[in-house]
């Protein structure tokens, strides 16, 4: 019988931590505890998936990090600095792209380009420089031509790459993505996975796909129980059907 | 579902400043409104003809809309004769037809159609983003411009989220009759969508959060005033300045 990998440490990568999750808690109004003492890290240049039941809290750690959710107890650091206060996560939120799991939430302007330089506007860029810097990340994801098409006029799979560009637009150093594959065809999936693999940055995926996970990560975790834990390679994780208990767990046969 | 059928095209119109058209269109209106006398009317319909013309824009698709605007017209022709008090041209049975109720029946069908032709010319042929960053420009409140856009931009998506709820009850068999089911099943329906759209607001929000959104709205588009804008606005400002003459000399 297969032993479950969860006890091995993912590898070097954490020497360097790009964020670090110490002892957060967090619970809904509701009462229910939704994160629960849980610790992560993600080192630089780590490529990371997160695995986990619905409503494990998947989205509510992502959204810790981001400072849209306040931990109620624990710390988050980023770059080494412990985040507190809103300002703190102003300055986070430049640094740390967040693909919503929904794209129509993400793209909120008429047209493609404005919502490309939504961003660099922000961040305080002249709107010559936001629109050079919008048409380059356009033309580096494949998608020249979109910039005066309407967002909510756009295919399922072509507003989840523009909202792919708004936020790689801002040059972030770490990026957070749920469930960026779901409800997409092959093909878009394919686009995505080729992007992710040509970005030398950190990043998380949360997803329920396996097969998705294995072409873009290196380090695979899994949510359970308001933990983390880490699961293993993506390369020695695998989905397929099981006869024995343990197929919906992450596991390795070696 | 909202189409924009005029903001594309190539003609003069649509290549001016979009300041301008906003400009113009409201000062027009509002001399085309205070209007009186019949040839300042005639003239601004014709006016307002010529812009169409020039803005080359689909004639039935602009016929379409000003029948709609009309058929509410129609509704001032068959009360004002007979209620609006004057001289009586003639009688139909009980009811006396007055000159005056005629006149101001013919005034304000001129009046709408000039003014509606002239918004569908200048307007209708700017794209709502644009139109939302020209206002924006013209120091409209940023609040009302962020309400237009957001509003243009998230009408669909919550046309689509009603949809869905519609079909939702049809598929288990709803079908809208005068009684407490029904009643019940709308107000749900609609209170639902109330739910989705404010929690729909709520993830916009976050995600703009996330890109550094700290409340304010910045303009990609720079507006320039060519030559071609130049030469508009003198033919804008004779036009105004040509019907207040007519009209009030």
């Amino acid at each position: 019988m297969e032993k479950i990998a969860t006890t091995r440490n993912p590898e070097p990568a954490t020497r360097n931590p790009i964020i670090q999750l110490e002892n957060i808690c967090f619970s809904y109004p509701n009462g229910r505890a939704v994160l629960d003492n849980l610790q992560f890290e993600i080192g630089r240049g780590q490529k990371s998936g997160l695995i986990g039941p619905n409503g494990s809290g998947k989205t509510t750690f992502l959204h810790i990090i981001m400072g849209l959710l306040i931990s109620w107890s624990g710390t988050v650091r980023i770059f080494g600095k412990p985040v507190e206060t809103e300002q703190d996560f102003r300055h986070v939120r430049q640094k740390v792209g967040f693909l919503f799991q929904n794209a129509d939430d993400q793209l909120f302007s008429p047209t493609v380009l404005e919502d490309v330089a939504f961003g660099p506007l922000n961040l305080g860029k002249k709107p010559g420089e936001a629109r050079e810097m919008s048409l380059d990340t356009l033309k580096a994801l494949n998608l020249d031509g979109f910039e005066d098409r309407v967002t909510h006029r756009l295919s399922g799979g072509e507003k989840k790459l523009v909202a792919l560009a708004t936020v790689l637009v801002m040059k972030p150093d770490v990026l957070l993505l749920d469930e960026p594959t779901t409800g997409l065809d092959e093909d878009t999936s394919k686009r995505i996975i080729d992007i992710l693999n040509g970005l030398d940055i950190s990043y998380v995926i949360v997803s329920h796909e396996y097969d998705f996970l294995a072409r873009t990560t290196r380090d695979i975790y899994s949510m359970q129980g308001g933990k983390i834990e880490y699961s293993g390679r993506s390369e020695n994780l695998h989905s397929h059907y099981h006869s024995h208990p343990h197929g919906t767990v992450p596991h390795s046969h070696n | 579902m909202l189409e924009e059928p005029f903001a594309t095209g190539h003609s003069h119109i649509h290549c001016l400043d979009p300041r301008l058209k906003v400009l113009f269109a409201t000062v027009y209106s509002f001399v085309v409104a205070l209007s009186d006398r019949f040839p300042s009317l005639f003239a601004a319909l014709a006016l307002s003809f010529l812009l169409i013309g020039l803005a080359r824009l689909n004639i039935r698709e602009v016929a379409k809309r000003v029948l709609i605007v009309n058929g509410l017209i129609l509704l001032f022709w068959l009360v004002l004769p007979l209620t609006f008090e004057g001289v009586a041209l003639f009688y139909l049975g009980p009811f006396e037809v007055t000159r005056e109720g005629l006149l101001l029946s013919a005034r304000i069908t001129l009046k709408s159609n000039a003014i509606l032709l002239a918004f569908v010319a200048l307007i209708a042929s700017t794209s709502i983003a644009t139109l939302g960053h020209a206002l924006n420009r013209l120091r409209m409140p940023e609040k009302m411009v962020h309400l237009l856009l957001l509003t243009y931009r998230y009408v669909f998506v919550i046309e689509q989220e009603y949809q869905r709820l519609v079909r939702a009850t049809k598929i288990r068999g709803f079908r809208p009759r005068s009684n407490l089911h029904t009643y019940r099943t709308y107000a749900y329906l609609i209170g639902m969508l109330f739910v989705r759209a404010s929690e729909r607001a709520a993830r916009v929000h976050r995600a703009m959060i996330c890109r550094g959104f700290k409340g304010k709205f910045y303009c990609l588009r720079e507006f320039s005033f060519s030559r071609l804008d130049f030469v508009w606005s003198a033919f804008m400002a004779i036009v105004v300045i040509g019907l207040v003459i007519v009209e009030w000399v």
